[in-house]
């Protein structure tokens, strides 16, 4: 038993932070997010250098064949300054392919995802707060030798940088994964609160795809592909609430107001104290979902329901408590506050909002 | 990160094991003798004090087979190990760090071999979350203390044979921890006086404790005179794991399932009501969260790195479970829910409208929420004290 990092983690974690002080500080993160494209080659290149993007890539595939556990590690660390690199959606994908592809494509796409040379997400669910199979309305039926693709895939991660897309759809042999390339089909912007995040519809309509593009997926493989999700959004809360947990914290002993640091009052001190009292407690639980999914993937869905249930609403109110603890300071556009305040209410439903982990954990636990 | 067990750790779970199910029979099956043969068989394993140094009669066992047993004793509802209770989790440790060779040759072995009760006197009517600034009066006079003032709120002083006592010898100091003094008193010494107070849920166990005029040998001080607070200090930061109480939890959880599975809410059974759902889902993410909270400070603890007042998390988790798991039983069983054991319709025969009643036990008795918010934002998050 043993619930702590290994020394290459911890190396692997001071790795990410330096490269996030050093060459994506938040200065760099606004001005990313300010520009039309929030896609920086240069900084992606430097990640792929690093290693990071085929870190749970098998080695023959040319990765590092690493663990979520390793993958989570960067992702915490990433997030810490808001890193606007498509590193989830990498992870994501990857891991799509990993369970859903043949043999034959996974070693034809995963060695230029590993380096970087391809950009890749995954767009699962189409209406908005439900996670089921039935919420992928996206369809594809038989067309010659190959498919026809209908639908449109609303707010899916990092569309616009991305060179590749999964996309699920109803198939004629139930879901599956269509796999395009950008040029198929038409991506438009959805701004959502968070810019850091990029969002993007793919419409899809009228598409035609070979036979092999279609990678048939199970009802449990989807739940799996969903429930990873949660695992790198949760990971990334990690990051950013001890972020915004540490400015607020150094805020709190600076404020001088009634002669006194604001920080000496109970009611700004025991807010900070729920605040890490929550931050601790999902992030134990993030790291021990994390550690499910190659280790103990029976226990994969209740893990990350714990993760994601906890973390979703606390994380929300750690946002809310960071920037109001500020005051009017905190409410600025200038103060770097209110960007994790924005990553809060973006990660809050991604991949299921408390109301769903809950409940799952509810039937998950014989209810 | 591997939360599988080494061969040893499961062999040592597989022995926890059969060793219960050899001596552990069914609740209604143990009859008067059976604590008592049961108290010496786990000392004969050297389960009783199991971290304790071999030297003192302990077992010298490692902080992972040390939850591995209180995990397997709670899931298999065993009694403790051991009815010295403050004697297993703060006096004995303190006597091996402070103490002279007779009181650790004096008390030890009573404490392991469940001979001698003790009792905590730390709190005073004026004194409570404010520890250090007690006043109870301890003034040598030759070759005793003599001891004057009063205690309150103290456990198991009813029944209690020794008592583990904080008094002030200076009132003269610049620092309020300075000037404190710890005493070994025993209860039956002339001129203390127990008078039991009754709590909410009905039960005497505590009591407030007059000292008047009471001698205490210089050979019963523990630590240095002065010394008292750093004794109680780092006695208390024997308290540490969570382990025990999670597996309690879960075994209240799993009750609480049950009512919920046989109860109903307006008309439709409670398991399809979401609010319960999501109530009882948010009880499981928490006990969870103190699971491995405790798994990753336990981690930090074999690698030898300090805990600083991690522990403080999990206790402001608990409290708030012990208060609204009994509530929520309750508002699900309506009126029934509020009879107390041997009610007519008295749900689970009283045990959620007793706990209801019982909280303050683990909230106040502990060190209050206010206190542990305190701690973790002035300790760990380096806030100014208040
Ligand atoms: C069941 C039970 C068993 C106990 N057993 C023992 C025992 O065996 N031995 C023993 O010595 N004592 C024992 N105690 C006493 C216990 O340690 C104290 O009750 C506790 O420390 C609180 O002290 P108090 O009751 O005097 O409350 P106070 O300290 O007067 O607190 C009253 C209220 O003020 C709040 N408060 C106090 N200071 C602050 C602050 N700085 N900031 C914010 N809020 C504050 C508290 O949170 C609380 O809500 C027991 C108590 C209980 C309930």
């Amino acid at each position: 038993m043993n619930f702590g990092f290994t020394e290459e983690q911890n190396l692997l974690k001071d790795q990410v932070q330096r490269f996030m002080k050093e060459a994506c500080p938040l200065s760099h993160v606004r001005d990313l997010s300010n520009s039309d494209s929030t896609f920086d080659q240069a900084l992606w290149q430097q990640a792929a250098e690093l290693g990071w993007l085929g870190l749970t890539i098998p080695e023959n595939f040319g990765g590092l064949g690493l663990k979520w556990i390793d993958l989570i590690v960067v992702l915490e660390a990433a997030a810490e300054g808001l890193c606007p690199l498509p590193i989830a959606s990498q992870a994501l994908a990857s891991t799509a392919i990993l369970t859903c592809a043949s043999e034959a494509q996974k070693a034809s796409w995963l060695p230029a995802v590993a380096s970087g040379e391809a950009i890749v997400t995954l767009g699962l669910y189409d209406e908005a707060n439900w996670i089921d199979p039935a919420a992928v309305t996206a369809s594809a039926s038989t067309h010659g030798e190959g498919f026809i693709l209908r639908g449109k895939k609303p707010f899916v991660n990092d569309a616009l940088a991305a060179d590749y897309l999964l996309l699920a759809v109803q198939g004629p042999q139930g879901l599956a994964l269509a796999a395009l390339g950008k040029d198929q089909v038409t991506v438009t912007a959805q701004p959502t609160i968070d810019s850091t995040k990029p969002m993007a519809s793919v419409d899809i309509d009228g598409v035609e795809i070979g036979a092999d593009d279609l990678l048939p997926m199970s009802d449990e493989q989807l739940a799996y592909l969903t429930d990873c999700g949660g695992v790198a959004t949760t990971a990334e809360m990690v990051g950013a609430g001890a972020a915004i947990l540490a400015l607020t914290n150094s805020y709190a002993k600076e404020r001088i107001q009634f002669g006194k640091p604001i920080g000496q009052y109970q009611g700004v001190k025991h807010r900070l104290a729920d605040m890490f009292v929550d931050l601790e407690s999902y992030r134990s639980l993030c790291y021990f979902a994390a550690w499910t999914v190659d280790d103990s993937p029976q226990e994969l869905a209740k893990a990350v329901s714990m993760a994601k249930g906890y973390a979703s609403d606390a994380f929300a109110q750690i946002g809310i408590d960071g920037v109001g603890l500020h005051g009017a300071i905190g409410f600025t556009a200038d103060y770097d506050a209110q960007l994790y305040l924005k990553r809060s209410k973006w990660a809050r439903p991604m991949y299921g909002d408390s109301d769903y982990h809950m409940d799952r954990i509810a039937t998950l636990g014989g209810l | 990160m591997d939360f599988d067990y080494t061969p040893d750790e499961q062999s040592f779970r597989q022995e926890v094991r059969s060793f219960i199910a050899e001596n552990l029979p069914p609740k209604e099956k143990r009859d008067k003798s059976f604590l008592g043969t049961w108290l010496e068989k786990v000392r004969a394993k050297g389960w009783v004090g199991f971290a304790w140094p071999k030297e003192f009669g302990g077992s010298d066992g490692g902080l992972i087979e040390q939850a591995i047993l209180k995990e397997e004793m709670s899931l298999a509802k065993a009694p403790p190990l051991g009815t010295s209770m403050m004697g297993l989790a703060w006096v004995g440790p303190g006597i091996m760090e402070y103490g002279t060779e007779e009181q650790k040759k004096k008390f030890i072995p009573d404490i392991l071999d469940s001979k001698v009760t003790w009792c905590t006197g730390y709190s005073e009517p004026n004194h409570g979350s404010d520890l250090a600034a007690i006043q109870c009066k301890a003034e040598l006079q030759g070759d005793h203390y003599l001891v004057n003032g009063q205690k309150i709120w103290t456990t198991g002083a009813p029944w209690s044979q020794w008592i583990i006592l904080l008094t002030r010898t200076d009132f003269n100091v610049t620092s309020k921890h300075d000037g404190i003094t710890c005493f070994l008193v025993p209860m039956d010494a002339p001129g203390v006086e127990v008078r039991p107070i009754q709590n909410m849920a009905g039960d005497k166990h505590f009591a407030e404790i007059f000292f008047t005029d009471v001698q205490v040998p210089v050979e019963n001080r523990l630590g240095a005179e002065g010394e008292g607070w750093k004794v109680t200090v780092s006695a208390l930061a024997n308290e540490r794991s969570s382990i025990g109480e999670v597996t309690q939890l879960q075994a209240k959880l799993d009750d609480l399932k049950t009512l919920v599975k046989n109860s109903k809410r307006q008309g439709k059974p409670a398991s399809e009501d979401p609010k319960v759902r999501r109530t009882v889902a948010k009880f499981e993410i928490k006990i969870s969260a103190m699971k491995y909270n405790g798994l990753r400070y336990l981690t930090k603890q074999i690698k030898g790195e300090p805990l600083t007042s991690e522990t403080s998390v999990n206790k402001l988790h608990r409290a708030s479970l012990e208060i609204e798991m009994d509530d929520f039983a309750i508002e699900l069983s309506g009126q029934a829910g509020l009879q107390l054991r041997g009610g007519e319709e008295a749900v689970d025969n009283g045990t959620w409208s007793k706990g209801a009643l019982n909280w303050p036990n683990v909230v106040i008795g502990g060190g209050t929420p206010n206190i542990q918010r305190n701690i973790i934002a002035e300790r760990i998050l380096g806030q100014p004290k208040d």
